[in-house]
């Protein structure tokens, strides 16, 4: 893997990236998002779609839990066929194993003890320890894996907190002993909501011998304002020259916060639950000013930032989710239709929505890297938030 | 009359030809897939071109629920809503009333049933069927018939006969596109051949575009469900399309086919990959089986689809029943494979090696030559050799004039 943050390019914190992995012959730009898959493809996109229907790169880089192949499938299987590449067919495609993922893997804190950590599946409760994640992760051969975690929301003790972080290096240090084969390893960072313990954390983990960082227990339940000062304890120390990896910060404003503390990765869950309540983005990509002021709120059904498109407004409305969308449901498919789709629990419903708000949302990061390699990055994400509060208040007074 | 049927090649009783309508040009034998609410469940319209999907059937019983009729013609009709470039059929709605509704009620007026929505007793007349119909803007639209199961005996088939033929008059009265629309009458009958005769005779004499064979895939026993098709193909017009509706297996397909059939429709190969079952030359492969967990071989090595080309039994295994995504791959495969069938019953035909292709079909699916008596009957009378493929020789010597 390589990995190098371009010189001249940083706002602040806040930089601009380039990264390289094995598998995909094209170089990715950061900050980049991470698609969430369920065993290594999108919860609807289908893998001829995911190729012919996203931008590329761009969506060439796939978050995947290996907790989700526990059943079903063995990991002696998997090397059988030869590995996740080969098993899902997506060879230019870049997979990054985290244990945890918001939707089907939650960590549950309560039950994580010495030996192991413990998730939330919907095939009961899991209990995975470090030999044999790394056994999982060896089969799969991912691109780069993170380091077992032991993840605690905001709210425990303070006791607690300092446990899961002394945990977390222990089990960093398994992992990198049981790693036979030279993997790109990214060391997990933990502490809560406590910026001594995520300061403590971050050094220790700076000390080993990893290729990246991944930074965990964020998304679990703490206030976007006290999260802006644990990301910095977290980055600021960290080595410049390493990417940062964060989940579970998935709104757009929570992603920016994130960009301006220095992450490079980021994975979300937030397109996948946006595609299955109905709602399509439709946020203006491109930062003019002045077009915020006129715009059309009234009975959209919508926050600016979206629209549901099960609203009965659209039954009729001939017209793509964003007229100047160029993914493949935008150039084939009206509101209407969708709308038709979505009230018949149809399924091909979401599969047109993951295809546009993945679109939307690869653009936004698109924006995100124009910004700072502009020097404007301050000044992009101050408008975003504002113009965000400004059609919420428009949409609220003529509700 | 909006379309032409051009046959391009026979052997005996089977024919591939030409279909142009006019959405889109054709080829005979072929398979509709269903797609029940204006969509293939989880298939995009170039996924399904891909395949070499060619005609789709849209349900107007749906249809007409949601999101109704009145706004797709509003939007310009059912192929700009869905934006699906080839050829549509609907169907008249009267199946699924029947068998969907618990208390619809078939009289002269039409089909009654309860609304779905609010309860309200409404009345769903041939000349109401067509007007929908129209109003959706299908290639082919299909008549309103009193549709009995073949598992009823009874005068009630005959009834439903004459009441068939009487409610094509009301269709076709009712009809005002037909310079775009093409609409089938359906042949019914039960398994009586002196009803079935009636029913084709008049509906011969009201030249009508095409020409279906209902009432059948409802349960009957497949010795008396391949004599009606024969019985059928023989007696309607060489130069007009027939499709037998409902079918369904690829077996049958390719008896019907042999038979004499143009089209057919089922949900079959769509609703079996929801339960993880992919159709396979040796007939199915269950893919939620345990066995499969450890399969590293695709699902069919012959097959060229996208599904089979990267993705191994083992995958899919763990993906069926858990993941939308199994059943969208699934889908994908079995309509390919049906495409893939009424490619193969075409080429096979025009190329003068359709007996040959009906052989390797059935020495696949039978290997230990064990092939269902009611097919070698049905081959007998399509004058189609499959001594090859059985075991044993049998013979049946009941082959009455009709057939």
């Amino acid at each position: 893997m390589k990995f190098a943050v371009k010189k001249g390019w940083s706002n602040g914190r806040a930089r601009s990236g380039v990264l390289q992995l094995g598998s995909c012959p094209f170089p990715i730009q950061t900050p980049a998002l991470l698609l969430t898959t369920r065993k290594g493809l999108p919860p609807f996109t289908s893998p001829d779609l995911l190729t012919s229907s996203l931008p590329s790169p761009d969506s060439h880089l796939l978050q995947f839990s290996p907790l989700h192949f526990l059943e079903g499938i063995s990991p002696k299987t998997i090397s059988n066929i030869g590995g996740l590449h080969q098993m899902l067919s997506l060879h230019q495609h870049i997979f990054a194993a985290v244990p945890r993922d918001s939707i089907i893997a939650l960590p549950e804190h309560d039950s994580t003890n010495k030996y192991g950590a413990s998730f939330q599946t919907p095939g009961g409760r899991l209990l995975i320890k470090p030999a044999e994640y790394v056994e999982l992760v060896s089969s799969m051969k991912p691109d780069f894996w993170v380091t077992l975690a032991d993840e605690v929301p905001a709210w425990v003790s303070n006791k607690r907190n300092r446990t899961s972080v002394d945990r977390t290096l222990r089990w960093l240090d398994d992992c990198l002993s049981l790693n036979k084969e030279s993997t790109t390893i990214f060391g997990s960072i933990v502490g809560g909501s406590s910026i001594e313990e995520r300061h403590r954390c971050a050094q220790e983990v700076a000390q080993r011998n990893v290729s990246g960082y991944w930074i965990g227990g964020f998304g679990l339940g703490e206030s976007m304002d006290e999260r802006a000062a644990l990301l910095t304890a977290v980055t600021d120390n960290l080595p410049e020259d390493m990417p940062r990896h964060v989940s579970g910060l998935g709104l757009p404003e929570e992603v920016l916060q994130g960009v301006a503390a220095g992450i490079d990765l980021f994975d979300s869950t937030y397109v996948y639950h946006l595609t299955l309540g109905g709602f399509a983005l439709t946020f203006p990509l491109e930062r003019n000013k002045g077009e915020n002021a006129d715009y059309q709120l009234s009975d959209s059904g919508g926050d600016g930032m979206k629209i549901n498109l099960k609203a009965t407004v659209y039954r009729k409305d001939t017209s793509p989710i964003v007229e100047s969308c160029i993914c493949f449901t935008c150039q084939n498919h009206t509101k209407a239709y969708l709308n038709h789709l979505f009230n018949v629990h149809e399924m091909l419903a979401q599969t047109l929505l993951e295809i546009h708000n993945t679109h939307h949302y690869l653009g936004f990061f698109c924006s995100i890297r124009k910004a700072i390699e502009e020097g404007k990055f301050e000044q992009f994400r101050r408008n975003f938030v504002e113009s965000r509060r400004d059609r919420l208040f428009a949409a609220a007074s003529s509700a | 009359m909006a379309l032409k049927f051009e046959v391009l090649g026979r052997f005996n009783r089977a024919r591939a030809a030409q279909l142009t309508l006019p959405h889109y040009l054709c080829q005979t034998p072929l398979f509709m897939p269903v797609g029940t609410q204006g969509t293939i469940k989880g298939l995009t319209k170039n996924q399904l071109e891909e395949i070499g999907c060619q005609i789709i059937l849209g349900n107007t019983y749906h249809l007409a629920l949601r999101p109704t009729s009145e706004l797709i013609d509003e939007l310009g009709g059912l192929h700009k809503f869905m934006n699906w470039p080839r050829a549509l059929l609907t169907d008249s709605g009267g199946f699924q009333m029947v068998s969907l509704l618990h208390l619809a009620d078939i009289t002269e007026k039409g089909v009654t049933f309860q609304s779905p929505v609010d309860g309200k007793p409404m009345l769903l007349t041939p000349e109401e069927s067509i007007q929908i119909q129209n109003r959706i803007g299908a290639d082919i639209i299909m008549a309103l018939d009193d549709v009995v199961r073949t598992t009823i005996t009874g005068p009630r088939i005959e009834e439903a006969m004459y009441r068939t033929l009487r409610w094509i008059d009301r269709c076709i009265a009712a009809h005002k596109r037909p310079n775009e629309q093409n609409l089938f009458g359906i042949v019914q009958g039960g398994l009586d051949p002196v009803l079935r005769d009636i029913c084709v005779r008049g509906l011969v004499e009201r030249n009508l575009p095409g020409y279906a064979i209902g009432g059948l895939a409802g349960g009957e026993d497949k010795d008396s469900f391949w004599r009606v098709v024969a019985q059928c193909t023989a007696a309607l017009p060489e130069d007009k399309p027939r499709y037998v509706m409902g079918v369904g297996y690829p077996l049958d397909i390719v008896v019907c086919s042999a038979l004499g059939a143009d089209m057919y429709d089922c949900v079959y190969p769509t609703r079996t990959a929801r339960f993880g079952t992919a159709l396979v030359p040796e007939g199915v492969l269950k893919l939620k089986h345990q066995a499969m967990a450890n399969d590293i071989r695709p699902i069919d090595p012959m097959c060229e689809c996208m599904v089979c080309k990267n993705y191994t039994r083992a995958y899919i295994h763990c993906l069926v029943t858990k993941d939308a995504m199994g059943s969208q791959l699934l889908s994908y495969h079995n309509l390919y494979y049906m495409m893939k069938l009424s490619r193969d019953l075409h080429s096979s035909i025009v190329e003068g090696r359709f007996p040959e292709f009906v052989c390797k079909f059935l020495q696949t699916m039978f290997p230990k030559g064990d092939v269902p008596e009611w097919v070698c009957n049905a081959m007998e009378v399509a004058g189609i050799d499959i001594s090859s493929c059985c075991r044993e020789m049998r013979f049946d010597v009941d082959k009455s004039s009709t057939l």
